[in-house]
């Protein structure tokens, strides 16, 4: 019994603008109710319609992003119903003609389950569109009565819609990952799903291979990729097993239960929804210059795939640690300045890309992790941190005692962030307070090590008559003699040296 | 006073011959006189109209007056202002306040004008008699047996019965024009644009124009320009160089032929069956009297003006649908004082708060736009809205304006017309093209029918050549006589 | 294209429904008579050739004009919400709507 499964999602993304789409309110998340919902948005008689430079430029940022044609005219449709929260009774959007039209996104897809290995997939893109959100039902304040806030109302969303090409609850939650990423990284939503500022519909079909397309139900509304995981895979298990069962699938829109992971039909309405689209006559066509093009492209950062491929083609990254530090633009951009700091202060950048990586992968991804926080608020800027690693790469401290005055570093800084003032910082102090100072005179060294040889002549014959193994035996001491601060690598040449002679 | 132009009652209130408190005053008196007859109109405010009308005249000792400072003009119910009941003539509006102002209110504030009262109409402007409104029906001053005409009757009637210096109207298919032949008064609805339609109460959008109604071409363009400009809170509202309306009036080519060289174009589609005989006896005498100052006359054809009335009834009422879901009683309005779920207080309060006319017109425009019949409707009424259009611009190549009668009879007896809504459609044959080509045109006076009931002439004009119109209405209110004449019984 | 369009009182229902206008029987009859004699009206331009016409939404060709992206408009809660039918705590009641 083998069945097909066939995935598309509907992503509704708040752009992040300052005014709504088509009037000058405001768009602040959390406001008290209808203190943002002016005139327009509570559709009083009379009001209009203008529309949103801001929301067209998000909208054509997308489009690029996702190498999609962009509509030189497109048009606003009004989408008639009625509805609470739907002020006017129609909501406006796009139909026929959308500004942003095909276009495609290529995803990492990580099995969810067996030993089956990440692989990349090309998930098509049909188009997306401008409209306006609705406003905010709230329900159970009093018996019997809903309580509708329309701040959110006009806020702006872009539709983005998919082709239905996914195949798997995994290949639909990284597509939804890779939008997610990608509308964060191009700076057009928050993408706080807490928020509503991205939201997931997704349209769930089942065949048997070679059949036509499966009658396809929609799971609504779906805010977190852990819950489209479980509601894909109730949904597909549930249609398998009504079809097996000799039933069919009705066109449906449903909702996902997290607390019983079950998906089930909304309460129907008895006529299905005509929604009577026309063009809307408050609005003229929207044309998109070729200068405005140029002009919006301009402002487009370097895409995550073209960066992480550069980093591995210029810099020599490996493709994991690019990936890494390509997951946020806010990553990218620390690298890269941190890259640039140690540079202005004249070490290589070939010399430190290693460290640099290796630190913002490790110790500070880990501290920023502690801390719960992105990267785009921490207190700890390149510049410092660049100033720290160049003192490891200058070989003045060794690398785990660089890991010792990082917290008190991040401290400092966010000391300095909250408005303390404190003494003047530097690196060069701390590490001379903390006495972390790396030996590297070699004449010290070799002291330390001439000295270790002579109180250990038994281990020195073993090594010299070949037991290798014995080296770290001689590092521990000698790290032991100069309390963990020579320098490792000098120790390991005079060692080899002193060791080697006979 | 109650017979001077815009003109002469903004120099009678500069030179103090006149406060505008004492002007506002006598419009106040003259409307609790004759408005229960009358019924032009639905609120007045006098504490209001007094307050704006004190700061006038502080405006005018300061020597601070603009053309219309001072001077009371009566605001058709449809434009929002702030603080008073707008109602746009039904009971789904019967109690709000509106909280804001309309650009074209804001206009009339800025220029030092005082706020009147709002004039009666058919509900939702959807309407040629004025007998939708949920207020009652308006009558004509000239036979109170008489429709005024609409949607605009209110405003219609309130001119020509002098009960007001001016009034606003709006235009969706003919509501400005066919209320002012009706009424044997002036008015014009501009060209698409040229007035903001930001807190307009909405009918049809594409084709909604507010507009003047008043005695005289001369006070239609003091009005004009006040009512026109850029407003940046409707995406149709036109960027163009401010215009003086008033520039061309006094044009004339030549003493003895003032309109020496214009060709006046003479649709037949206008001239044929349907036409009251002594509505085409005016028409023709007055386009003799055109001839007389020198214009010349051209036949032509439009020959998809037939299809104008039912492309309308398709577009119009599909655009309302849409715009009229917002009353919904929720956030103003009517709500139904009983109901059970979300849906019947829906289907009650907008049941219970529209008219029949109304709530048909909603009908059609909901079924034209639905399922399976947005092409064969909607579409294609949009596709010969395009052939219509391209009508006119063919027609102005061979002429300057064109002429006929605004509608195809004089004022219908009030009730006449109750029954078949189709009967009241076609009211509005020669007047819809206009409004789908997006084209102004204006009515003026042109005498009185074999009822003694008022014949309206209708021109009109290339896109945006209402000053050129002026002119031309101009020249024949100085060589006639029709524009000055009264009604009986109204007190003068 | 057929010129007349047959009505039938389940067609005004729906569209009554659709539209959120409350009709009793009665007032559907009447309404299917009235409409019929609209879509008569109507019916004449449905036969028209229009082959490669654009439909014109607006009479002049003109695009759309953007808003900078500024907040302007402040908070009129009180004023907005004093012309309201039912209000609470600063919401819009309605009936309880079950999805």
């Amino acid at each position: 019994m083998n069945w097909e499964i066939v995935i598309g999602l509907e992503v509704h993304t708040q752009l992040s603008t300052n005014s709504k789409i088509f009037s000058g309110a405001s768009t602040t998340y959390g406001a008290e109710p209808n203190t943002q919902a002016d005139a327009v948005s509570i559709a009083l008689p009379g009001v209009l319609p203008v529309l949103n430079k801001g929301a067209v430029e998000r909208a054509i940022k997308f489009g690029l992003a996702v190498g999609a044609h962009i509509a030189p005219r497109s048009v606003f449709a009004r989408k008639n119903y009625f509805y609470p929260d739907l002020p006017k009774g129609y909501q406006i959007s796009q139909f026929d003609l959308p500004v942003v039209g095909q276009g495609a996104l290529t995803i990492q897809v990580e099995p969810l389950s067996g030993n089956a290995k990440p692989y990349e997939k090309v998930v098509r893109i049909t188009r997306a569109h401008l409209e306006e959100d609705a406003g905010k039902s709230v329900h159970g304040e009093s018996q019997g009565v809903t309580g509708v806030d329309l701040n959110r109302a006009g806020t702006p969303l872009l539709e983005i819609v998919s082709e239905p090409d996914m195949s798997s609850a995994a290949e639909a939650v990284a597509y939804a990952k890779a939008l997610h990423s990608l509308v964060r990284w191009i700076g057009i939503c928050d993408g706080n799903m807490q928020e509503g500022s991205f939201r997931c519909d997704v349209n769930v079909s089942v065949r048997r291979p070679g059949e036509a397309l499966g009658t396809r139900r929609e799971i609504k509304n779906l805010n977190s990729f852990k819950f489209m995981q479980q509601a894909i895979d109730y949904e597909v298990q549930w249609q398998i097993d009504t079809l097996e069962n000799g039933g069919k699938i009705q066109q449906a829109t449903i909702l996902f239960n997290p607390d019983t992971g079950e998906t089930r039909s909304m309460r129907s309405k008895e006529d299905a929804h005509d929604y009577r689209y026309f063009p809307d006559p408050d609005l003229l066509p929207l044309d998109i210059t070729p200068a405005m093009l140029e002009q919006v492209r301009a402002t487009l950062p370097e895409l995550p795939q073209a960066k992480q491929a550069r980093y591995v083609s210029e810099l020599g990254l490996s493709g994991y640690d690019a990936g890494l530090l390509t997951s946020s633009l806010g990553t990218a951009n620390y690298f890269e300045e941190l890259l640039s700091s140690i540079e202005q202060r004249g070490v290589s950048k070939a010399d430190s890309i290693k460290l640099a990586v290796s630190w913002l992968n490790g110790e500070f991804a880990t501290a920023l992790n502690a801390q719960q926080i992105d990267i785009e608020n921490s207190c700890l800027s390149p510049a410092w941190l660049a100033s720290l690693l160049i003192r490891v790469l200058d070989g003045t401290i060794s690398r785990s005692a660089a890991k010792a005055i990082f917290p008190g570093m991040t401290t400092v800084a966010q000391k300095l962030r909250n408005g303390e003032s404190i003494a003047e910082f530097s690196i060069d102090a701390m590490i001379d307070e903390l006495g972390l100072k790396q030996v590297s005179d070699s004449g010290a060294i070799e002291k330390i090590v001439d000295e270790i040889i002579a109180a250990n002549s038994a281990q020195v014959a073993d090594y010299r008559s070949g037991k290798d193994k014995l080296f770290g035996f001689f590092v521990g001491l000698a790290m032991k003699a100069s309390k963990g601060k020579a320098n490792p690598a000098q120790l390991n040449e005079v060692l080899k040296k002193k060791l080697g002679e006979r | 006073m109650l017979n001077s132009s815009l003109q002469q009652l903004g120099s009678a209130l500069r030179a103090k011959k006149i406060s505008s408190v004492e002007l506002t005053q006598l419009y106040l008196d003259r409307i609790v006189t004759l408005n229960p007859a009358l019924n032009a109109f639905v609120t007045t405010n006098a504490e209001t109209s007094l307050a704006q009308a004190r700061a006038a005249d502080a405006l005018l000792a300061g020597g601070k007056a603009q053309p219309l400072t001072g001077i009371p003009i009566a605001q058709k119910d449809i434009f929002c202002a702030k603080g008073w009941r707008t109602t746009c003539g039904s009971k789904m509006l019967e109690n709000f306040t509106a909280p804001y102002d309309a650009h074209v209110i804001e206009q009339f504030n800025n220029a030092g004008a005082v706020n009147l009262g709002k004039t009666n109409m058919d509900e939702f402007a959807m309407g040629s008699s004025n007998e939708t409104s949920h207020f009652g029906a308006v009558k004509n001053p000239w036979d109170n047996n008489a429709v005024p005409g609409g949607s605009s009757g209110g405003a219609a009637c309130a001119v020509a019965a002098r009960l007001c210096a001016a009034a606003t109207g709006t235009d969706t298919g003919g509501s400005i024009r066919q209320p002012a032949a009706l009424c044997g008064i002036s008015g014009i609805k501009p060209t698409y644009g040229t007035v903001s339609r930001y807190g307009m109460i909405a009918f049809a959008s594409s084709l909604d124009q507010a507009g003047p109604m008043a005695r005289s071409a001369e006070d239609m363009a003091q009005m004009l320009n006040v009512m026109t400009g850029f407003d940046a809170r409707d995406s149709t509202s036109l960027k163009r160089d401010k215009e003086d309306y008033a520039r061309d009036l006094n044009i004339k080519v030549s003493g003895s032929k003032p309109l020496a060289g214009l060709r006046i174009g003479l649709p037949k589609e206008f001239f044929a069956e349907g036409l009251a005989q002594d509505v085409a006896g005016c028409v023709n005498a007055a386009i003799a009297e055109y001839q007389k100052l020198g214009a010349t006359l051209v036949d032509i054809s439009l020959p998809n003006s037939r299809l104008a009335v039912p492309v309308y009834y398709v577009l119009a009422p599909a655009e309302a649908s849409s715009n009229l879901s917002r009353y919904d009683g929720v956030r103003f309005g009517y709500r139904a004082p009983e109901y059970g779920d979300l849906t019947e207080m829906y289907e009650k309060s907008r049941a219970q708060g529209f008219g029949a006319e109304v709530k048909r017109r909603i009908m059609i425009g909901t079924y034209v736009l639905s399922h399976g019949y947005y092409d064969a409707y909607y579409l294609q009424a949009q596709k010969i809205r395009r052939l219509i259009a391209q009508d006119f611009a063919d027609a102005f190549k061979q002429c300057d304006v064109i002429m006929g009668p605004t509608s195809p009879s004089t004022a219908f007896n009030l009730g006449e017309k109750g029954d078949d809504p189709v009967q009241m459609y076609l009211s509005d044959i020669y007047t819809i093209a206009v409004n789908l080509a997006g084209l102004p045109g204006m009515s003026i006076p042109a005498g009185f029918g074999s009822n003694g009931r008022p014949v309206g002439l209708q021109i009109i004009g290339n896109y945006f050549a209402e000053a050129q119109m002026l002119n031309i209405a101009h020249q024949y209110q100085l060589a006639t006589d029709h524009h000055d004449r009264a009604p009986q019984n109204i007190g003068l | 294209m057929s010129s007349t369009i047959f009505l039938a009182n389940a067609d005004v229902r729906k569209v009554a429904r659709l539209a959120r206008l409350a009709m009793s029987e009665a007032e559907i009859e009447s309404a299917r008579a009235q409409l019929s004699g609209i879509f008569d009206l109507i019916a004449e331009m449905q036969a028209v050739d229009t082959k490669g016409i654009e439909p014109m939404s607006h009479a002049q060709d003109l695009s759309q004009r953007l808003r900078e992206d500024v907040v302007t408009e402040a908070n009129q809660r009180e004023l907005f919400q004093s012309i309201a039918p039912q209000v609470e705590a600063g919401l819009y009641l309605v009936p309880q709507v079950i999805e």
